[in-house]
């Protein structure tokens, strides 16, 4: 009876609707709307603060996003937590450094797969900030309100992961 | 508004925070778009699991979120972009996750599942955050600001309610999900 809640994969679609309503519940019960990158922003001001009090309290960025383990340092905290749950119940979880996509392209090195992810998630930390928010932020809460700034900034997502994914990988329509 | 009680409730409110992030990372890994392999597949167009699962989560979310609105139970979360903010750091963004090959959701959830790569990245993902704090003042003077978009919402940019959006916005993603399916993507 309980079978589906063990297996692998659930269909998109369920997948989808649970974050949807998931949404409801955030904004419900916690006045918010679903973030994930401003826990990375948060982390990175606790960080500052640790070496230095008063160099977070001049820096301006830290006022708007205060370095606090609060909801929106907890959630990303959870969502680790639920990936794993959900990789061990269904017995999935297993340890792994390149992932077979990028081992076929570029080999299974890694220290290589290593330093590519660190540059690319430099690279997208600068731009989930620059950009005010991320696939979850900006690609499902934001569009879902009608936010106009997030319907541009999806938009913008996916073209500029077109674009690099294409450089890397090559265009197969092309 | 309702709820206010549970909602001003801080310590209350860190453990919702833990619950609703152990359900986000439980339903990413259920939905496999916490593998590299298939968020790099959506960026060249060959696995469109991601786009499957944010459209669905869109039209479920709209429904209940605007109804809601409109009963006065929730209140809308919207900031206005900008041309320097909203475009340069999306098309920033899209290339370091295409490089990365997780979003900062996905990237806990695939850490949670192994994958040390995702680990990696999200060490990168702080490290840029970090890199944004010190240069936000010099940029908030020179791009963020520019080219300002002239409304928050859709609705308030074409001056109607949010139903006609919502339906129109719900039309789209059927088509758009139906399309994917039949062409057995």
């Amino acid at each position: 009876m309980y079978d589906w809640l063990f297996s692998a994969t659930w269909p998109p679609y369920v997948v989808g609707a649970g974050i949807g309503i998931l949404a409801w519940m955030t904004f419900l019960l916690s006045d918010r709307p679903l973030g994930a990158s401003t826990a990375y922003a948060k982390t990175a001001g606790m960080i500052e603060k640790a070496i230095s009090r008063e160099n977070v309290a001049s820096m301006p960025y830290y006022r708007q996003v205060t370095p606090e383990p609060d909801w929106q340092w907890t959630i990303i905290i959870g969502v680790i937590a639920g990936g794993f749950i959900a990789a061990y119940t269904s017995g999935t979880f297993a340890l792994s450094a390149v992932p077979p996509l990028f081992a076929a392209a570029f080999g299974a090195d890694t220290f290589f797969r290593f330093a590519v992810a660190l540059a690319g998630g430099i690279t997208l930390g600068i731009g989930a900030r620059w950009a005010g928010g991320c696939t979850t932020g900006h690609g499902i809460s934001g569009t879902l309100q009608f936010s106009l700034a997030s319907w541009v900034a999806a938009l913008c997502f996916f073209a500029g992961g077109i674009l690099a994914a294409g450089l890397l990988f090559g265009f197969w329509f092309l | 508004m309702p709820f206010d009680g549970i909602r001003q409730n801080r310590t209350l409110q860190v453990l919702l925070g833990l619950a609703f992030g152990i359900i986000f990372g439980f339903l990413l890994q259920k939905g496999g778009v916490t593998l590299y392999d298939v968020m790099v597949g959506q960026f060249l167009l060959t696995d469109f699991s991601v786009l499957k699962v944010m459209l669905s989560a869109i039209l479920v979310g709209m429904a209940g979120i605007h109804a809601m609105n409109a009963a006065g139970l929730v209140r809308l979360h919207v900031r206005a972009g900008s041309i320097g903010s909203t475009v340069i750091g999306g098309l920033i963004y899209g290339a370091g996750f295409a490089v990365l090959g997780y979003c900062p959701a996905t990237a806990a959830g695939a850490s949670g599942s192994g994958a040390l790569d995702a680990a990696v990245g999200m060490a990168g993902i702080v490290i840029g955050a970090g890199i944004f704090a010190r240069l936000y003042p010099v940029l908030e003077r020179s791009v963020l600001n520019r080219g300002k978009f002239p409304a928050e919402t859709i609705p308030q940019l074409l001056g109607v309610s949010p139903v006609p959006v919502a339906c129109a916005v719900a039309i789209m993603i059927l088509i758009i999900l139906a399309l994917l399916a039949t062409m057995g993507l």
